[in-house]
């Protein structure tokens, strides 16, 4: 396609990527937050409707492309890396979102989502995980917790979960980030930045599954408790959090530990560096979760700039073009070693 | 040398055998090519084991190449060679049962020591017992002779030795009257960069043809007279390169980009090396991380308005299965290649097979039709290629194109065909986006209006669920009934835009052969030489398999009988008596090997007799 997507002024609204289909997640489930927060991110984009595409695999979170009113494609379950990464190399204009969950990605699409993080598509992938499947109405999911009693673990889950952003951190995503369904601004903050990452970017959204799995994210999400457990991270700030915003995250030499800022004033504290290029400092963040008995952080984990695939390959196509000249079907007939019979 | 006659044959069949790692492919075509260039017809049979570097000196490390070359035109690589190279006993062993009787052997003497000797199983040393009495057996110390002519080259004795392919080339260019033009400007040219193995190929290849000229063992040469040939532009090419070349084709026919997904499989890695050559063609090749990816993402390229394809072989094709019905319900032009080979599992990978039919007809979930088309010989490919992708653009549909290791790696010379007669693809997308509806159906090929990314207005959803016309989600029980009978009919009319294959031999009579793809040339052969002895048998070879032709039906009723021949257990010969409601009658060999016309013959006899 000849249209750019290269930001021009496109004055869209919410309103104008409402779908006629009627959202059909169980009531109170997160996904529904997701879908509000990028109706809003959308219009912010300066990207045309009609070059908007999402794709996604199977599972609830795969129903999204139907809920909002752009190019959408509702393919099979764990392809839709490789499906958006055929979308994007045919039309590189395109600005293509991969909606996937916990199941979809990690699961069955584990492969193909590796792939997609080290080829660096543009592609946004968000990535629902809700630690359950849902659709198929509550087995346990590769991001289940050790114990977990679903129906297909009735005396709990012995298998060790997978950590999403480590994953994407170690596959080679560009820009990884984490956020919470039940925190919209942040959320919203979020999901806009990937979308304006030029690269793959990779968002991993704590999604309450109310039916199958409800509460998974309370410490996360519990006003009473939440200061004491969740980190909000912000690029060249430190890791400040608790009731009173009274603790820290500070670096030992080998990891994070916890510290009161009574003992260590604010400017001895080591910063957040988004775009530090440090994997041990990543890799390290990614690690505090629940799981590890740390506070989670949320934000931006890794924000590099290294050249698209689609890009490297539109350069590749001009550069052995300027070489050997542009092919047409009277050159290709009469390539080879041919001979004339009279 | 004054005493040296020159002989003058209708054809020859040359099968050059030795270890993998001997150069027998790149000797066998380089024999392709000079006789491509000569003016002949030809046809070839790589033969080659699955191991890169199978244990030197064994007989599963023999590697073979064999051409048949004619004046008259050919349709196979000949049943059993007339002469045979073999550079080591485990070559001869290997190939011996298929010479023909009083049949020509060129030995390399210096390989038969007993340590080969043992590495072949030979109990004695076939050069000194009697075992090779009925054939005419040529021996010379090759390995011997390629050093005496290379001794005044820089390179090691180890690397000397591995000119001796070309000394065995030269010989054979000498015997059979080729110019040894062609191999001199391909070895300066491959090896530009390498003055001392442009130096000692060379030599040798030089000396084999002197040798060859001025040894006392040869005492007759070979002319096979130009073939009369349609007069225009040739090429020498392979099926796997002709069906590269016939999708390039067809996206410059319909102004598109072509899309490659695929992952590396034998036999069909070939044609994503071919089309990875092609980017200032702005060819598009994707190396996905599997076959599933392969497919995904070509389908995603479809969806988005390339001209996109996926190649692959048997295993590939099961694994792709999901996505390929993903592309039926959404409707989307794709075309998927196996390069058939040896099943099940990982099988014959390097030997040829037709197994897969079924698999291509129905291996998905669901009710879910594609159209089948099946090339018949190397150059074929470029026209199924090519045919496949007019279709799959004509009802946006997903074509599977059949072809096998056989016609992939064999090479025959190429008519190549003029831009203008190579037909525009037109791509038609829907044009209202107001009242613009997905699976809104065009009423006479009843194929989808698309609309791709890009388009304003047009924005909607597709997707694997079942979908009403609007392309929303529908679970009713009409919808779905109507959408499966309407992709089924879709399917069955792509025989309304296709052409019908031409019938040989009578209208009527007591015998009708059917066959299929690669076995194409076999059958031609057999049935050339049933017609030579006046037997009523006629022959239909079909193109497309699914939907079958309009008129076999017709054509089925005025035989008395009808046989199948097929390189698997009857795969086509089901779908006819289930489609026909006739007693069709097999001929099949599953040996890895394309069909022997002779064994089809004596079948086609013992029928008409039976
Ligand atoms: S099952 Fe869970 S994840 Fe799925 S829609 Fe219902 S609440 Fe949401």
């Amino acid at each position: 396609m000849a249209d750019t997507m290269n930001i021009e002024p496109v004055k869209l609204t919410r309103e104008d990527f409402n779908s006629p289909i009627e959202a059909r997640w169980c009531p109170g489930c997160g996904d529904y937050s997701i879908l509000a927060q990028m109706k809003k991110v959308l219009p912010e984009l300066g990207v045309k409707k009609e070059n908007i595409v999402f794709i996604a695999g199977i599972g609830c979170s795969s129903r999204f492309p139907y809920y909002v009113d752009t190019y959408g494609y509702h393919t099979i379950h764990g392809r839709a890396p490789a499906v958006a990464s055929g979308v994007k190399i045919a039309n590189p204009d395109l600005k293509v979102f991969v909606m996937t969950g916990d199941g979809d990605a990690l699961s069955i699409g584990g492969n193909h989502f590796i792939h997609l993080c080290r080829r660096n598509i543009d592609i946004t992938v968000v990535l629902f995980n809700n630690e359950i499947y849902g659709l198929t109405k509550g087995q346990y999911s590769p991001t289940s917790v050790q114990g977990q009693i679903t129906k297909s673990s009735p005396y709990g889950s012995i298998e060790r979960p997978f950590n999403p952003v480590e994953m994407a951190l170690a596959a080679g995503a560009t820009f990884v980030a984490r956020t919470i369904d039940r925190e919209p601004k942040h959320l919203e903050h979020i999901l806009k930045r990937a979308a304006m990452h030029k690269g793959l970017s990779f968002v991993e959204v704590y999604q309450n599954c109310v039916i199958f799995n409800d509460g998974a994210y309370a410490p996360l999400t519990d006003k009473k408790v939440k200061k004491d457990n969740l980190i909000y991270m912000e690029n060249d700030k430190p890791f400040i959090f608790g009731q009173d915003d009274e603790k820290a995250l500070n670096w030992n030499g080998s990891g994070f530990e916890i510290v009161n800022l009574a003992d260590h004033p604010e400017e001895t504290l080591i910063k957040h560096a988004e775009d530090g290029g440090n994997p041990a400092a990543e890799f390290a963040l990614s690690n505090l979760t629940m799981e590890t008995h740390m506070p989670t952080p949320i934000g931006v984990f890794r924000n590099a700039h290294i050249p698209t695939y689609e890009n490297m390959l539109v350069k590749q196509i001009k550069d052995v073009t300027a070489q050997k000249g542009e092919g047409t079907l009277e050159t290709l007939l009469n390539s080879g070693n041919t001979f004339e019979i009279k | 040398m004054s005493d040296k006659q020159v002989k003058t044959l209708d054809s020859i069949t040359i099968r050059f055998a030795g270890d993998s790692g001997d150069g027998m492919q790149l000797t066998g075509g380089q024999f392709t090519d000079t006789t491509a260039i000569a003016g002949n017809d030809l046809n070839t049979f790589p033969d080659y084991p699955a191991e890169i570097r199978a244990p030197v000196g064994t007989t599963f490390g023999v590697s073979g190449f064999q051409i048949q070359l004619s004046s008259k035109p050919v349709h196979t690589p000949g049943d059993a060679p007339d002469v045979l190279v073999a550079m080591n006993p485990a070559a001869l062993k290997v190939n011996l049962p298929i010479l023909r009787d009083n049949g020509i052997i060129i030995v390399n003497t210096d390989s038969f020591q007993q340590r080969n000797l043992d590495l072949a199983k030979y109990e004695s040393n076939p050069l000194e017992d009697d075992s090779l009495k009925l054939y005419q057996v040529f021996r010379v110390p090759i390995t011997t002779l390629t050093r005496e002519a290379l001794k005044d080259s820089p390179l090691r004795p180890k690397d000397k030795d591995r000119s001796k392919n070309f000394f065995a080339l030269g010989m054979t260019y000498w015997m059979y009257s080729r110019s040894m033009d062609h191999t001199i400007e391909w070895i300066n040219a491959k090896f530009k960069n390498k003055p001392e193995l442009i130096d000692a190929n060379t030599r040798a290849l030089q000396a084999g043809y002197t040798y060859a000229l001025s040894t006392e063992i040869f005492t007759t040469s070979y002319r096979i007279d130009k073939a009369d040939k349609k007069p225009g532009k040739y090429r020498n090419i392979t099926g796997n390169e002709a069906t590269a070349l016939g999708f390039i084709a067809a996206a410059k026919r319909a102004g598109k980009e072509l899309y490659l997904g695929s992952y590396p499989i034998t036999p069909a890695s070939d044609i994503l090396h071919e089309l990875a050559k092609y980017r200032n063609y702005g060819v598009k090749t994707f190396q996905a991380e599997d076959e599933i990816a392969g497919i995904a993402s070509a389908i995603g390229a479809s969806y988005a308005g390339d001209m996109a394809i996926t190649t692959t072989s048997g295993p590939g094709l099961a694994l792709k299965s999901e996505a390929l019905g993903l592309a039926v319900i959404t409707e989307l032009p794709l075309v998927v290649v196996n390069v058939q080979r040896g099943g099940p599992s990982t099988g014959l990978p390097t030997k040829t097979e037709q197994a897969d039919l079924m698999q291509a007809m129905y291996g998905r979930n669901g009710e879910a039709p594609v159209p089948v088309i099946a090339a018949n010989s190397p150059s074929d490919c470029f026209s199924a290629a090519f045919e496949a992708m007019e279709i799959a653009f004509k009802f946006n549909t997903p074509v599977v194109l059949l072809t096998d290791g056989y016609i992939a790696n064999g090479a025959e010379p190429w008519l190549i065909p003029k831009v203008e007669d190579l037909p525009v693809i037109k791509v038609d997308y829907a044009d209202d986006a107001e009242n613009y509806q997905p699976y809104k159906r065009d009423p006479e090929t009843l194929a989808r209006k698309m609309a791709i990314p890009g388009m304003p207005g047009f924005e909607h959803h597709v997707g694997g669920l079942e979908k009403d016309v609007s392309g929303n989600v529908s679970y009713v029980p009409a919808v779905h009934q109507e959408m499966v009978n309407l992709r089924a009919e879709k399917v069955k009319r792509v025989n309304m835009h296709t052409t019908e294959p031409e019938l040989y031999g009578n209208p009527e009579g007591e015998l009708l052969v059917i066959s299929w793809g690669s076995t194409y040339g076999s059958v031609f052969k057999a049935m050339e030489e049933a017609h030579s002895r006046g037997l009523s048998v006629s022959w239909y070879h079909l193109r497309w398999i699914n939907p079958m032709p309009k008129n076999l039906g017709d054509i089925i009723k005025n035989f008395k009988k009808v046989l199948v021949p097929e390189i698997n257990l009857g795969q086509l010969k089901q779908l006819i008596r289930a489609e026909y409601l006739v007693d069709a009658q097999g001929f099949n060999r599953v040996n890895g090997l394309p069909i022997n016309s002779g064994e089809l013959l004596e079948a086609i006899e013992s029928q008409l007799k039976g």
